[in-house]
Parts: C-alpha cells; structure tokens; sequence
C-alpha cells in the first residue's frame, strides 16, 4: 500500500524542534521519521538538523537520535546497524540525515564506503544547497549561479561558478542496491521512496532537495512552491536507481520557466539573461541523457 | 507519541549528563514567540484534505473530527499551511502584541 497522508503515522517524532521556520530540512526530517515509525534510529551530523534537534535540555525526536561527527554520518549507521544486529535486535533502521555538505563534500568517504561494504542502512541526504548551519557557504552541490557567503555575486563572477555534483550518480555508480531522487515539494512521492527503501536490504541513499528560506532568499511560506518548481522547471528530477538501472519517475511534457523560477530566490536574483541561458541549456543537455538512456 | 513539554525545564551543571545520552522527546520551552503572525482555520471551509498536515515543517497541525487543528505552542506562523490549502480555509492573521 502507498504511503498517503491519511495512513501515514499520527505520532510525531521530530517535534518543538527550533529550525526557521518554513525549513525545508525540518519537513524532510519530520516527515521521513513519521514513516520510518518509532524503531528509527536516526544519525545527525552537524549541521542545521543536529543543530536545532539537541539543545540540551531541549531535546526534539522522540526516537533514538544521536548527533554524529560531520563527516562520519554513515560511518556511524554503520556501527549502529552492526551493534544492533550483535545485540539481536533485529526491528529497527538505521537512518542518517545528512545536509548536502555533509554528503558531497566531507562525508563523501564514510558513504563512499558504508555502501562499498552494502551496509544494512539508510542514508537521506536533505539537500538545501549550501552550507546553512554556519552561514550560507558553498558546498559542492551548491548550484552554478547561486550567491552564497563564499561565492558571492559581483561585477565579474556571478556567484558559484560549478556545477552541482551529480551525487544521486555517484551513489548509483557504486551499484547501490537502491537509490532515489525527492523534493520536499512532492512528499508521497518521497514518503514512498522512503517507505520502499525501508524494505531493502544492503545501503539505501535518497537524494531530496529541501529549501532553506534563510539561505535561498525566499518568502518562509514558499518552501513547498519553490521546491514544486525545480522539478516543473527541470533543475531537478524524480528518479530512482535499483538493479543497476536508472528510472524516471516523471517526465514532464512541458518545462516551467526556470527565469521566473530563480528570479523569485534572493541567491540567483544577480543572474544575467546570459547566465539564465547557460543554466537551462546545461538543463536541455541533462534532460536528452535522460530521456534517451532511462527507463520511464 | 511525540516531544512534549515537561515540568522540570532547568538543569544545574552537576545534572547535565556527561554522557551524550538523555531522554528523548524532551521538551523545556515552545516555539510560540516566533510568531508575528499567525494561522487561523475556518472550520466551515476545512474539509480535512490533510494537506496543511502533510506539508507542516513542524508538525503542529493534527487532524481532529476530519478538522484540522493547529498546536499555537509549537507554531512557528510560516504560512506554508495556508499557501498549500487549495480550498482557501486559512488565513494568516496578526499576532496581537
Ligand atoms: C569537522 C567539522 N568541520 C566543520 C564543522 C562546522 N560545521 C557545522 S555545521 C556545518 C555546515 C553543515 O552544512 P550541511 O551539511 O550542508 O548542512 P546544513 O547546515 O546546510 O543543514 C559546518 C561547516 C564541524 N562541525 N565539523
Ligand atoms: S538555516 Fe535553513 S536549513 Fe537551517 S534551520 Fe534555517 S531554514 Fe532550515
Ligand atoms: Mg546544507
């Protein structure tokens, strides 16, 4: 049965916690959990989600949650998964939520590694595009164009002048046994992939982008519009890889206009019509691989 | 199953764990003062969709007699609730001060 919002679980694991509000981290997070159920134990790096989840005495998840390292998030779901498994417990799953710093840049080798041994876990990586925690600095899946604290928008460089890692492939290309790409913006979508990943055996690694307010430049009510839009645009896609093959999810007929799409967040609102244009030809580019090498 | 707020909220030094382990869920403060502005639902118009729950960042809107109801302790008034209600059943409305 797939997961909707009427049979998702009423109890609420991730509560008072002390994120902006409108965080899109926190909805992943809270919504993740809800689906997961109580027998979850979650890891968390530093970064936004550690950061405003244990304050001590302020302590917001009702499951086992415990604080990692920053670059040691499946390093731990490693030892959790295996302690628990010595111990004979065998109801439970371990979950990591790392931001995208945390995935792409320093915790890329725990990954690289937890999936290199197909370690029993689950690895979510909320992806708000930079490094919010400590002020809005470039990660490597921070997208070009974007104006961060260390990418900023002046007269002659127009904020980040790289690409976004294309980290949903590097999972894959360890030959994964499932990993999955997600918006906070469609959430049964991502509620189900979380649902499905629960139920398979060996390393999991869901992608799913999730607005921060503070760090994009957008209105706190507009999380779940903006992050709607990046799949309408094409910046982003549904996808899923398992038994070595890549699936589209949703292929969609016509693109939104990914101009008004940036123009409406503070950290591209720098962009030329020249940049604009870079942006969605690298865009057309990615989407022809797309539709001639995956499954739909 | 959720957080919740407890009674004893303050902590001298000595009681602070000095492992990292505590018990879970436990709340000492709300997030109500954030809030210049806040939801309200109109109880006519809401038809129980659950969307405004579903798209919660924080969790506060259950759903109650096919109603939805808003926790005004943990609120933090984002709008996301009423930007995602198709049937236009909530508005934002101002905090008195
Ligand atoms: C080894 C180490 N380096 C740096 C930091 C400082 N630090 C804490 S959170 C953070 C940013 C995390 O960014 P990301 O992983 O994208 O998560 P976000 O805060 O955006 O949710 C940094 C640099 C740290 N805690 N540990
Ligand atoms: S800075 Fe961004 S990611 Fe961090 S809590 Fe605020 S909205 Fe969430
Ligand atoms: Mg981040």
């Amino acid at each position: 049965m797939s997961v909707t919002a009427n049979n998702l679980c009423r109890d609420e694991f991730f509560y008072g916690h002390k994120a902006c509000a409108g965080c899109g981290g926190s909805l992943a997070v809270r919504n993740a959990l809800k689906v997961l159920g109580k027998n979850a134990v979650a890891v968390l790096p530093a970064g936004c989600m550690s950061a405003v989840g244990f304050n001590f005495p302020q302590l917001c998840f009702a499951n086992n949650a415990i604080i990692s390292t920053f670059a040691g998030t499946a390093s731990m779901l490693t030892g959790i998964e295996a302690g628990f498994r010595a111990r004979g417990i065998k109801d439970f799953t371990a979950v990591g939520f790392a931001g995208d710093g945390g995935t792409a840049d320093i915790g890329i080798q725990a990954l690289s590694g937890a999936i290199d041994r197909n370690d029993n876990i689950l690895y979510i990586c909320y992806d708000n595009e930079a490094y919010m925690n400590t002020g809005i600095q470039k990660s490597g899946l921070t997208p070009f164009g974007a104006k961060t604290t260390t990418t900023p928008a002046g007269k002659n460089i127009h904020g980040n002048i790289r690409p976004k890692k294309n980290m949903f492939e590097i999972a894959a290309a360890h030959n994964i046994p499932y990993a999955a790409t997600a918006t906070v913006g469609y959430m049964t979508d991502f509620l189900n992939k979380v649902e499905k990943a629960s139920k398979i055996k060996g390393t999991k690694y869901i992608h799913v982008i999730a607005p921060c307010p503070t760090g994009w430049g957008i209105p706190v009510s507009d999380t779940v519009e903006i992050s709607r839009e990046i799949v309408d645009c094409g910046l982003w896609y549904l996808a899923e890889y398992e038994n070595g093959e890549f699936t589209l999810d949703h292929d969609p007929k016509e693109f939104t206009s990914v101009s008004d799409h940036l123009k409406k967040q503070g950290r591209f609102r720098h962009l030329t019509d020249e940049d604009i244009q870079i942006i969605i030809q690298s865009r057309d580019a990615k989407w022809e691989k797309i539709r001639r090498d995956w499954r739909k | 199953m959720k957080p919740y707020l407890r009674e004893k909220t303050s902590f001298s030094f000595a009681e602070v764990p000095s492992d990292t382990s505590f018990e879970a869920g436990y709340l000492v403060s709300k997030n109500a003062g954030w809030r210049s502005i806040r939801p309200v639902i109109d109880i006519e118009k809401c038809v129980g969709c659950m969307q405004c729950y579903l798209y919660c960042p924080d969790g506060v809107i259950s759903i109650e007699n096919n109603k939805a109801v808003i926790d005004y302790d943990f609120c933090k008034g984002c709008g996301i609730c009423k930007k995602i209600c198709k049937i236009n059943a909530i508005e934002m409305e101002a905090e008195k001060k």
